[in-house]
């Protein structure tokens, strides 16, 4: 008995030194921080730190749910978030099935190439490029706009174009990079599908509706269901760099609020709460979205 | 095999057309961008300047390489880059090899692997996160820009997956000819995974490059932020206090917007020329570690 014992340890132990690293750093940076979440119950005070602050139960989330602007930006991160979605699910398809009719070449390379990049750039610098071209008085875009007859338009700066502005940057960022997954699921379709329905007369379009397509429906119904998880994140890093207070009625979203009020405010325990209260939803919204990819698409995390 | 059809002969006229406008929609800001930044502000300000520079200068370029800060965040972003590029790497490599074997090879990996996972599904938020890095007396320090982030989970799954797609048989053999993990792991599975690791490396080196907001909270001295942070302080926030008066007597003659186009040119300049090295091996690193068949 021992000595299975033993000979098994023996085989494993460099296994568990392995993780070790990882390990430590992830008690101290990810689960310490978990823990620290109780402040959300706390009326916390930096001065008396995690264990000295007073518990105030659940008086924290009563106020978060009294906050007059709440729903407002509930509303703002879901709507924002799912139009993204919407968009990230519908673009990366189209332009895979339009990038496959060209056959393998210096081209389709080329392009690809191209429409992949503005996913590596930050919002830092696509916020810098697009306060500069949408810029009412002196952008690109603007003197195109009044080039063509109508009035300049103050994009970041209008709530009733700023969610536009938010949903089409987005997707002209990431479009590129989405399409990869489509691509790839297209060079897994069996050649031997093309050539049947090529015998039975099937014109190019035909073999797209009905080939190409259907061969597809595993991967989209993978990639929708997994992106259900992130109803609530509607991109801060995004957000952050081009709102101002102006657009705060279409555009502030939970994590830019959480920010405002955690860092500016210094409403610690109010922050956490709502930030607390993001996650549970949230991780209940992945909870289903994975199992619903697994049932659906078969899909495990690993 | 008979001529293409009228109709197929115009959709693909068409689709070459709109492709090649797409893929020049993605480039054209940024080209945009660059004329700008070599063109004299008053080309500028006029609202000549479309795509290629107006009264070509370097003036705004001259001025940014000027100044200290600039040079400086530079400075602390490749440090950051580097260390935090390696470590990262080296702890993904190391860290995604158990969680890779069976459950027959290694009992309690799925016990690991959940433990890992968790913490992509749910965090404790912004506030505990500030609280713990400054509990750890990491603020101000470089290490705040790395540690915290050293464990990238997500990259481990991309790697698990993509050892796990490798023959069985080389881990096998490599066993029988007495190989211990450490060895197998080094010898046989990193070669392999050249695809992945260069997809990885690609991710981390330009996560790095990027990140702004841990610079701008966990850094206080404003001296002590990285490009991305630097940048987002000049280019967004247009923060005065940041400038020295010679600095606002200077921007008077060369213009904002011709010397934030260059620092967005700058700072953008080293993914431009990385980027294509690496983009080839997207498909396969990308593609064998998520989307298995």
């Amino acid at each position: 008995m021992n000595t299975i014992v033993n000979r098994r340890w023996k085989r494993q132990w460099p296994l568990y030194a392995m993780l070790i690293p990882a390990v430590i750093l992830v008690i101290i940076y990810s689960y310490i921080p978990l823990a620290g979440g109780v402040i959300a119950f706390q009326d916390f005070k930096p001065s008396k730190g995690w264990f000295g602050s007073e518990w105030v139960g659940l008086n924290q989330f009563r106020y978060v749910f009294e906050l007059p602007d709440i729903w407002k930006v509930v509303r703002n991160t879901i709507w924002i978030s799912l139009l993204k979605m919407l968009a990230n699910l519908v673009v990366p398809i189209v332009f895979a099935l339009l990038l496959n009719e060209i056959g393998k070449s210096f081209m389709k390379r080329s392009l690809q190439t191209l429409i992949y990049l503005p996913h590596f750039l930050s919002w830092v610098i696509l916020g810098g490029i697009l306060i500069d071209i949408l810029s009412p008085s002196e952008g690109i875009v603007n003197h195109f706009i009044q080039w063509l007859g109508f009035k300049p338009i103050f994009f970041l700066g209008n709530n009733s174009w700023f969610p536009s502005v938010l949903v089409l940057s987005d997707t002209w960022k990431e479009f590129g990079f989405g399409t990869i997954i489509y691509l790839a699921a297209l060079t897994g379709i069996n050649p031997a599908l093309y050539e049947a329905a090529v015998i039975d007369g099937a014109s190019r379009f035909k073999q797209m509706l009905h080939v190409t397509l259907p061969g597809m429906i595993p991967i989209i119904v993978l990639m929708a269901t997994l992106s259900l998880g992130n109803v609530l994140n509607a991109g801060f890093d995004q957000v952050f760099n081009l709102y101002n207070p102006q657009v705060y009625e279409s555009g502030d979203v939970l994590d830019t609020l959480v920010y405002r009020m955690g860092l500016e405010d210094a409403q610690y325990s109010v922050a956490t709460a709502i930030g607390l209260i993001k996650s549970i939803v949230s991780f209940i919204f992945i909870s289903v979205s994975y199992w619903l990819a697994y049932r659906l698409a078969n899909y495990r995390i690993f | 095999m008979r001529s293409a059809s009228w109709g197929r002969v115009a959709f693909q006229s068409f689709n070459y057309t709109f492709l090649i406008m797409v893929s020049l929609l993605c480039i054209l800001p940024l080209v945009h961008i660059l004329a700008i930044s070599f063109s004299s502000s008053s080309a500028v300000s006029a609202g000549d300047v479309t795509f290629w520079p107006v009264d070509f200068t370097v003036k705004s370029y001259s001025f940014i390489l000027d100044n200290p800060r600039f040079l400086a965040s530079i400075g602390i972003t490749l440090q950051r880059v580097l260390l935090g590029t390696g470590l990262s790497l080296f702890l993904t490599i190391l860290t995604a090899y158990p969680l890779s074997k069976e459950t027959s090879a290694f009992r309690h990996r799925t016990l690991f692997a959940w433990f890992f996972v968790f913490t992509i599904l749910f965090n404790g938020g912004l506030i505990p996160w500030y609280m713990t890095i400054k509990m750890t007396g990491l603020i101000d320090t470089l290490w705040a820009l790395v540690l915290p982030a050293a464990v990238a989970v997500f990259n481990i799954i991309l790697l698990l997956n993509f050892y796990r797609s490798l023959p069985k048989e080389l881990e096998e053999a490599a066993v029988i000819d007495g190989a211990g993990h450490w060895l197998i792991l080094w010898k046989i599975m990193v070669p392999l995974s050249m695809p992945a690791i260069a997809t990885i490396l690609l991710f981390t080196v330009v996560h790095h490059w990027n990140s702004w907001f841990d610079g701008m909270i966990l850094m206080n001295k404003p001296s002590h932020y990285p490009l991305a942070t630097y940048l987002q302080s000049v280019i967004i926030k247009l923060d005065f206090e940041n400038m020295r008066q010679s600095d606002i007597y200077m921007l008077g003659l060369i213009s904002d917007r011709t010397s934030k186009a260059a620092q967005i040119f700058l700072g953008t300049l080293p993914i431009l020329l990385v980027y294509p090295f690496l983009q080839r091996y997207f498909m396969k690193g990308i593609v064998m570690g998520s989307v298995k068949g």
